[in-house]
């Protein structure tokens, strides 16, 4: 029995893990990262390591995702700055 | 050197690195038995500390140095983050407006704010108990305060966050630390030694000697190092401009990402 949970656990990981490479788009990417983070939080605990499940739970899946979104929403803003910046830049010269 | 040439490197060392690893994977016991020489040895000392978390008697007596060396990892890159993120002179300070939250959405992480904070906390003070401690419990509480911003917004978190305080707590938590371990010096014994208290009755909070302390010490410096990073990637993604952003920008200030 605790074999198969071991199986299913380990599958699961593998699966969003190949998602989390797969989806491009880095704000999903995010989302998936945390999926993945929960499914590794279930891996340790059935590998009976709670320790460990319980800093994969508070870090894996919600702190890096949150930081990743941050730093999306920078990055974007910033694009999003520069386009209109050229815009008026242009918009000037003519 | 060429292209190819720098393949054949490439492949030599993967080549290498994978033989290794099949090698040392047939050396080692086999998955699920009840052989463990290092495990049965932990968990002798940790009983005879009084320590009901053999992991916590692990990471906070057995190899007290090596958290200290993780601990002293996530203080310096926040420092660094902190370095790194301030306002820089060509970017600006812009006021975030106040949000529309849904009903549901404000009530719920209100609701869950103080829930989450005591559970943080509780897995600080029961690290010796059970499994968790300072490290994970440090982040819990700190991710509790993060909600303030989910339920209400940015403003309403900087409100209860005075940053000055929580990097003074940052730096306490991690001088917390090394006192400790040359408190272990001064009582006659080695560094970080379990030996300056008594190590009490099994199963009760006040068991372990100095895991409790050292886990208390690590809670303080993770729940407010976590609490300074996150501050300085809000401030980046809610507040500080470029120079380029002109006046139009200001009205996605409330949304979230």
């Amino acid at each position: 029995m605790a074999d198969v949970l071991i199986a299913v656990a380990l599958l699961l990981v593998a699966a969003t893990a190949t998602a989390a490479v797969a989806v491009r788009d880095p704000a999903r990417q995010a989302l998936v990262l945390s999926v993945l983070g929960l499914t590794l939080t279930l891996l340790f605990t059935v590998l009976q390591a709670p320790d460990v499940a319980l800093s994969q739970l508070a870090v894996g899946s919600a702190l890096t995702p949150l930081l990743i979104l941050l730093s999306v929403r920078k990055a974007r803003r910033r694009s999003l700055d520069q386009v209109r910046a050229e815009k008026e830049a242009e918009e000037g010269g003519t | 050197m060429n292209r190819r040439l720098r393949m054949w490197v490439l492949l030599l060392g993967l080549a290498g690195t994978a033989a290794l690893l099949v090698a040392a994977a047939f050396r080692l016991p086999a998955f699920g038995t009840g052989f463990h020489p290092y495990g049965d040895r932990a968990v002798h000392e940790a009983l005879a500390r009084q320590t009901a978390n053999t992991v916590a008697a692990v990471n906070f007596d057995q190899r007290a140095f090596d958290t200290l060396g993780e601990e002293t990892i996530l203080f310096a890159a926040v420092l660094g983050t902190v370095v790194l993120l301030r306002q820089a002179r060509d970017e600006r300070h812009v006021e975030p407006a106040p949000a529309d939250v849904a009903a549901p959405v404000r009530r719920y992480a209100l609701v869950l704010l103080p829930v989450t904070l005591v559970a943080g906390l509780y897995i600080v003070a029961h690290g010796q108990l059970t499994p968790g401690g300072g490290f994970q419990g440090g982040v819990v509480a700190a991710t509790a305060l993060h909600l303030l911003y989910i339920a209400v917004d940015y403003r309403a978190l900087e409100r209860i966050r005075p940053l000055g305080l929580f990097e003074v707590g940052d730096a306490a938590g991690e001088a917390a630390y090394l006192v400790i371990g040359v408190a272990g010096l001064l009582a006659g014994s080695s560094y970080l030694a379990n030996t300056i208290l008594p190590h009490g009755t099994f199963n009760t909070l006040s068991s372990g000697g100095t895991v409790p302390l050292l886990n208390a010490a690590i809670g303080m410096e993770v729940a407010c190092a976590v609490v300074v990073l996150l501050a300085r990637f809000l401030d980046q993604a809610v507040e500080i401009e470029g120079e380029g952003a002109n006046e139009g920008e200001n009205e996605g200030e409330g949304e979230r990402t």
